[in-house]
């Protein structure tokens, strides 16, 4: 019964959905502000009904109700709580219906928020969010029903993949797609905007912030998943540039632009119609995302033909958003006038650098990932797109982007004087190049480039502090002053900072752990150590352990430094008897600098000699401190005043100017 | 009944899954740390065939542990780093490099990042030097605002306010 009302709802939601896609946008056209208000009931409508569905989901999988197709073969009686919940997006359905509940939740923000907005602009962006509600309501009605009855009922079930019962993967999904949906309010304010052929910086002002948030939820899904990936696929490699994680990768890139070039049209008034076809790009590249992964066409293109329905589905329904937005911003936008003008060395000229660069790289990493795919439609050709590809082009494009960093801060609106700039960078500049030398010196590499990746996180993190020391006066006015200056820097000044040092620590964690890392491979008997980086390891032996869904092989090691015990470490295999599937569990000991990463392997046959690998990874957490820096960020810079805020209402404009004398 | 994608994603995971990734084994390191570290950057570079975007060193599938075998083996027997993978190349064709080979299907892949970042570069430049102009004069008023300017400027009576 649950199920049914659960599938009756999305039924309504879908009808719902269909209403707001269009009376309100008939409203706006007309004039008729009781039609134009219909959005606002429609989006409480929208969400109370989806709710309802994903809630019944939810129960079902709590309850463990195999009679429900998607619960059988995504969860299992004996699963942790945790995991039954997490089962409910662990799977293509329930994800699908996860997408449209956070959709849902934007519309009702969009509503509820909205008050300040100009009437006409806020009834379009509801008809165009209602529009992806649409779409994404009736492919899950109609190709992905997540209500689907199995009669007679399965006793239990098939498990969720264990690969995927894990609290970091459990929390990826929901977080990846805040950001994927949150894309979708730059999306629908770029659409409307079109529509009324007008952009002012009431418009970049609400755009901004939903930008930041979806930016934010974002990085910390990827960041979650790249942590997954580290401590759960049993190698150490934190980042594989395969497809999937490309798939996430692109709307950050994109949005990250977004959110730079945002910041030009909301100050200056330029940029207008860049940052809206920014925002149709996130978007796109968004949904180009959700529907890459879910639909299995980047395992083989083949998959993707045996299941014609949901193909056809997912192609029409990118055709239709993507080619109907480029289409309608081909058209319109001509219309948007841009009137903040600027010299090439400016804030906005470096933001402009910038924007092209990280353009530039997320287009490398969308060809990187569909070539394979395209050759192999077109030509019938096969070829492998690795990570070797993603190094060579990536990279190279990042360089010029953080040393832009460091410089465009500092660089005023308008027009900046780039000698006076520098010259303020020269000690930076200088310590730079020390910082680079004296690495290359010591890490006795052959090659200078780890060390000069080392000293672009400096340029980076040294520049922050130098435009915090010229914002708060450091040195030039008293200390007091100083200080009562960095208490009322805004707070989404400390947001800019902290997320540029965060991509400095970032960038140190990325190139220390992938150029100096120390592996260790043998076979091990109980009572043999090993060495590695100053550490003593010693084998103690595996013994079998028991977990509420798995059996397990549990080895010990004791790690020794100087003589003296320091830690036990205790890495896993485990078995989960209903999918007969193996996964390993890493142990991994931080000291914040770097991890002791080890590794128990396959047992030799009749004998007690295990295989053990062990890594010494330096500077490996950073990449995780980096993301976390960034994802706090931008928390402190929503929670900025001027954000919330919001846009003056457009009405009291006139009369809010007071006839001063002159 | 299962659905087709869901029987070969189950597959597809099956294989990847069944076989926890502990890729090179401790009895194929080569005595020869030298040697070695040529086979590890050699593996880097290798697609596992039955994996999902895997290089040979970083999967535990049979083959993939074979074709560490037959690297180290070429390698033992004398092989440059080239040779060794021509070897591999003329066995399983193209597909098995990672790094995709510099060819007529291949150009795209490789043009395509520098004729963006050339064309994203003349558009901007382009655009802003079609824009030009004063970036310190003001923005022309619109009729409107200079109605508005000229009724602050001089009220009802034409006189100046009391400025």
């Amino acid at each position: 019964m649950i199920a049914e009302i659960g599938h009756f709802a999305l039924a309504l939601a879908l009808l719902v959905a269909c209403i707001q896609a269009v009376v309100p946008l008939y409203g706006a056209w007309r004039g008729d502000a009781r039609l134009m208000a219909v959005g606002n009931t429609s989006a409480v409508a929208l969400i109370v009904l989806i709710g309802v569905a994903f809630g019944a989901l939810t129960w079902s999988y709590a309850v463990s109700d195999f009679s429900v197709q998607n619960v059988y073969e995504n969860s299992h009686s004996l699963q942790p709580m945790l995991y039954k919940i997490a089962g409910v997006w662990g799977n293509h359905e329930g994800s699908l219906l996860l997408w449209v509940l956070i959709l849902s939740i934007f519309s009702l923000a969009v509503a509820v928020l909205g008050n300040n907005l100009p009437i006409t602009l806020k009834a379009r962006v509801l008809a165009v969010q209602a529009m992806i509600a649409v779409g994404f309501l009736a492919f899950s009605l109609f190709t992905s029903n997540p209500f689907t009855r199995l009669d007679p009922a399965p006793l239990d079930g098939r498990n969720l993949n264990p690969l995927l019962q894990d609290p970091g993967l459990a929390f990826h999904p929901p977080f990846l797609y805040l950001g994927y949906v949150g894309f979708s309010m730059a999306f629908s304010f770029a659409v409307a905007a079109l529509i009324e052929g007008r952009i002012d910086a009431a418009w970049a002002r609400w755009v901004r912030p939903w930008t930041l948030a979806a930016w934010t939820a974002l990085t910390l899904g990827i960041a979650m998943g790249s942590w997954w990936a580290y401590y759960e696929l049993g190698w150490g490699g934190w980042w594989f540039w395969d497809p999937v994680e490309n798939a996430s990768f692109m709307p950050w890139l994109a949005g990250t632009a977004l959110l730079h070039s945002a910041i030009v049209t909301e100050k200056r008034g330029a940029l207008k119609s860049w940052s809206v076809l920014l925002a149709i790009i996130a978007f796109s590249l968004s949904l180009l995302g959700t529907f890459l992964v879910r639909s299995g066409v980047l395992t083989s293109v083949h998959a993707f033909a045996t299941d014609p329905e949901r193909g056809v589905f997912i192609l029409l329904l990118l055709v239709v958003a993507i080619g109907g937005s480029l289409a309608l911003y081909a058209w319109r936008a001509p219309l948007l006038k841009a009137d903040g003008l600027f010299a090439p060395i400016s804030r906005e000229g470096g933001l402009v650098l910038n924007n092209l660069l990280l353009t530039v790289a997320c287009f490398t990493v969308l060809t990187g990932t569909l070539y394979p795919l395209a050759l192999d439609v077109v030509a019938g050709a096969k070829v492998s797109v690795g990570p070797p590809y993603f190094e060579m082009t990536f990279v190279p494009l990042m360089v010029p982007l953080f040393l832009a960093l460091g410089i465009g801060p500092l660089m005023p609106w308008k027009r900046a004087d780039i000698r006076g700039v520098l010259h303020r960078l020269r000690f930076v500049a200088l310590i730079t190049l020390a910082v680079w030398g004296l690495v290359w010196w010591r890490a006795t590499d052959s090659s200078p480039l780890p060390a000069f990746g080392i000293a672009i996180a400096a340029w980076i993190a040294l520049s922050v502090f130098l435009e915090f020391s010229v914002r708060i006066g450091l040195f030039r006015i008293t200390l007091g002053e100083s200080l009562r200056r960095a208490l009322h820097l805004p707070r989404a000044t400390y947001g800019m900072m902290g997320a540029h040092l965060g991509v400095a620590v970032l960038v140190a964690g990325v190139v220390a752990s992938s150029s100096w890392r120390t592996e260790v491979i043998r076979a091990m008997e109980p009572g043999q150590s090993q060495e590695i980086v100053g550490y003593t390891v010693r084998f103690d032996g595996v013994a079998p352990a028991q977990g509420p869904n798995y059996s397990a092989e549990r080895a010990t090691f004791t790690v020794f430094r100087d003589g003296r015990q320091i830690a036990v470490m205790q890495p896993e295999k485990r078995f989960y008897p209903v999918s007969a599937t193996q996964t390993t569990e890493a142990a991994i000991r931080t000291t914040l600098i770097a991890d002791l990463y080890v590794v128990i392997g396959d047992q030799t046959a009749g004998q007690d000699v295990w295989a053990v690998r062990m890594y010494y990874n330096p500077l490996v957490p950073w990449i995780w401190f980096g993301s976390l820096m960034m994802f706090g960020s931008g928390l402190i810079s929503l929670s900025d005043r001027r954000h919330r805020i919001g846009a003056p209402t457009r009405a009291r404009a006139p009369s809010g100017v007071s006839p001063q004398p002159v | 009944m299962m659905h087709p994608v869901r029987t070969l994603l189950a597959f597809v995971l099956l294989v990847l899954i069944t076989l926890p990734a502990m890729a090179t084994q401790p009895d194929e390191i080569l005595a020869d740390p030298v040697l070695e570290a040529r086979a590890r950057t050699i593996g880097a570079e290798l697609r596992c065939l039955v994996c999902q975007n895997q290089s040979i060193d970083d999967s535990n599938a049979p083959l993939a542990r074979d074709l560490r075998l037959i690297v180290r083996e070429r390698l033992v027997a004398g092989d440059s780093d080239e040779q060794v993978l021509a070897f591999v190349v003329d066995r399983y064709g193209d597909y098995v490099l990672l790094q995709p080979p510099f060819k007529a299907t291949t150009l795209l892949l490789w043009a395509a990042p520098v004729l963006a970042l050339i064309s994203g570069a003349l558009l901007v430049t382009f655009v802003l030097r079609r824009r030009g102009g004063d970036p310190d004069a003001a923005p022309a008023l619109t009729e409107a605002e200079q109605r508005r300017l000229d009724g602050l400027l001089h009220p009802a009576g034409g006189k100046d306010s009391g400025a």
